[in-house]
């Protein structure tokens, strides 16, 4: 399937990624070629074959419904690029 | 001491010939000096290793040390180290300071090994020749001017070049047996879900293996027990005992089953790396093992699937960077899609960047069905390839790349770049092991011999490494850069 540069611009905005014209278009040769190479797949005959997720065909087991980690969040906004009073601070939403 | 296994380290402990800290001292150094033209470390934590090798000393005299006590190793930096900077080879995450251990780290600490830093790799373990990292690209120390393989390059090069005895990397399409491969040392991928995934920062989850890459296959065999297990932590690990994998090291390969598949020795393989590959089975039939062909007639397919599967998954993974709760945050955002969008934009790198289009594209509206449910379908193909085929032979054997290591931006192509794993990316699809160990050299540079073998067969393909390692030397070699280094 061929791709075009508005393609590569829904891509990025869905990935939230900014993306200018330039790089938009640098990317389009690339990526057309990477889904031509995947576009082989479509000789393949899958009727009635099911899809794999999971390498050894598990699956998701069940835990039992208890709390089973503390609270940690002063130790993981150690890490944050900005913190106040406990909240993780970004751009204001609504006004 | 840079020569030395861990086998012959652990020995030479025990025996009282050095201490943990002498050992740890002349790593240090080494990597002081050499790691400069290698770049295979991006970090070095000297002070936590220095105490860590001191407390292994006190545990030994004491008489409290486990087999792996004192022992030293590195990690890719994709596992998560407590108070230690984890960067994933990405600037995104050039400021992280993790706040908790992956589970294989927990366990190397409780095992008493120490690491003596975070290796250099692709960015989020996207590449196959370590040229993607925000850090620069490593050098294969057989030749600086030649890559050293993705994305455990980093690894691979600091084990090859005598800075650790051993390393962790990860495999998600052979990340881990092609640097082994490029740096002629043995690299063991392990069945998925051996091994946790808990704190291994994820690329794509139904791919990604964590695993031991060292000078021998008895040393994989060492470090593949202290690290495989369930983990409640990771729902993805399976709850199955964890065999004494040296314990199996000595049975005879008399009357071993061997296929070779057809499809790994036709275009594309260079003639010295299948000559090389063809006269490494040939010690496997001085033992008395059966050599057939095979076919893995879906063999072709396995790397469009991948590259629909682990973009599809790396492009849900990565939506974790988004600048606010860690990594990278840009400057004066205007609004939070703004903030959003720019923050990734200057964290993640061009091949990153690639593979989340890719994955977004393939995933979004109107595409899903045509590509990830038709590579997913395919998956099951190729891995009932692999089932069939083991019905019929013990193991496969086949090259682990197409070429030698090739040169440091020679492979400017991405669809170039991603044939160079023709060979190891239908294993991470079936989620078997599979295990590289040096077999040749073509022009100076190392050939790896790939082993794979069915779900949960790591003794076996660590028992025949073995002996093909006690049969011959390609282990032993040294690249001249280790040598004159001494």
């Amino acid at each position: 399937m061929a791709l075009e540069q508005t393609d590569v611009q829904r891509a990025a905005h869905l990935a939230r990624l900014a993306l200018d014209d330039a790089d938009a278009a640098r990317y389009v040769d690339d990526l057309g070629r990477i889904l031509e190479m995947v576009d082989q797949l479509q000789a393949v005959d899958t009727q009635g074959v099911a899809p794999l997720a999971h390498p050894l065909d598990a699956t998701q087991r069940l835990r039992a419904d208890e709390v089973t980690e503390s609270d940690q969040r002063d130790h993981f906004q150690q890490g944050a690029p900005a913190v106040e009073n406990g909240l993780y601070l970004v751009p204001r939403v609504v006004e | 001491m840079h020569d030395k296994t861990l086998t012959q380290l652990a020995a030479g402990l025990a025996a009282g010939d050095y201490s943990s800290r002498e050992i740890t001292q002349s790593l240090l150094s080494r990597i002081d000096r050499l790691d400069g033209e290698l770049n295979s470390f991006i970090s070095v934590t000297r002070e936590h290793a220095l105490a860590a090798a001191s407390a292994a000393d006190d545990a030994r005299a004491k008489g409290n040390a486990g087999p792996l006590a004192g022992l030293p190793l590195a990690l890719k930096d994709i596992f998560c180290t407590q108070g230690i900077k984890t960067t994933a080879g990405s600037r995104m995450l050039d400021n992280f300071i993790a706040p908790y251990n992956a589970t294989v780290v927990d366990k190397l600490n409780a095992s008493g090994m120490i690491s003596l830093g975070k290796t250099n790799m692709d960015e989020f373990a996207m590449g196959s020749s370590n040229e993607n990292s925000y850090y620069g690209p490593v050098k294969n120390p057989w030749d600086l001017s030649a890559v050293p393989g993705g994305s455990s390059g980093g690894s691979a090069a600091a084990v090859a070049a005598g800075l650790v005895p051993a390393a962790l990397g990860t495999d998600t399409g052979g990340s881990i047996r092609q640097p082994a491969a490029f740096c002629g040392i043995t690299g063991l991928k392990p069945t998925y879900g051996r091994v946790s995934r808990y704190g291994m920062i994820a690329y794509a989850s139904s791919l990604d293996q964590a695993g031991p890459m060292a000078r021998t296959a008895e040393d994989c065999a060492l470090l593949l027990g202290a690290i495989a297990g369930h983990d409640v932590h990771d729902s993805t690990s399976v709850a199955r005992g964890v065999p004494d994998y040296t314990a199996e090291l000595g049975e005879s390969l008399s009357g071993l089953k061997i296929g070779l598949p057809k499809e790994y020795f036709g275009d594309g393989l260079a003639p010295e790396v299948e000559a090389a590959v063809r006269e490494a089975v040939k010690v496997f039939e001085s033992f008395g093992a059966c050599v057939r062909e095979v076919s893995l007639p879906h063999t072709h397919y396995a790397i469009p699937a991948y590259y629909v599967i682990a973009p599809a998954e790396a492009s849900s993974n990565l939506s974790r960077f988004d600048g606010v709760r860690f990594g990278h945050r840009c400057d004066n955002p205007t609004d939070l899609i703004d903030l959003y969008k720019r923050s990734r934009a200057e964290g993640f790198g061009d091949e990153v960047k690639r593979r989340i289009l890719i994955g977004t594209h393939t995933l979004s509206e109107g595409f899903f069905d045509a590509y990830y449910k038709k590579a997913q379908q395919i998956r099951r193909l190729i891995r009932q390839d692999f089932l069939d085929a083991f019905e019929d032979v013990d193991v496969l054997m086949g090259p682990a790349s197409p070429t030698p290591a090739f040169d440091l931006g020679a492979n400017k192509d991405p669809v170039s770049m991603y044939l160079q794993d023709i060979y190891t990316i239908a294993i991470n699809l079936a989620g078997i092991p599979g295990i590289s160990v040096p077999a040749g050299l073509v022009g100076g540079r190392p050939v790896g011999l790939q082993i794979l073998g069915p779900h949960f067969a790591e003794s076996q393909l660590l028992n025949v490494a073995h002996q093909f390692q006690q049969a011959t030397d390609w282990h032993q070699r040294r690249p001249a850069f280790a040598e004159e280094n001494a």
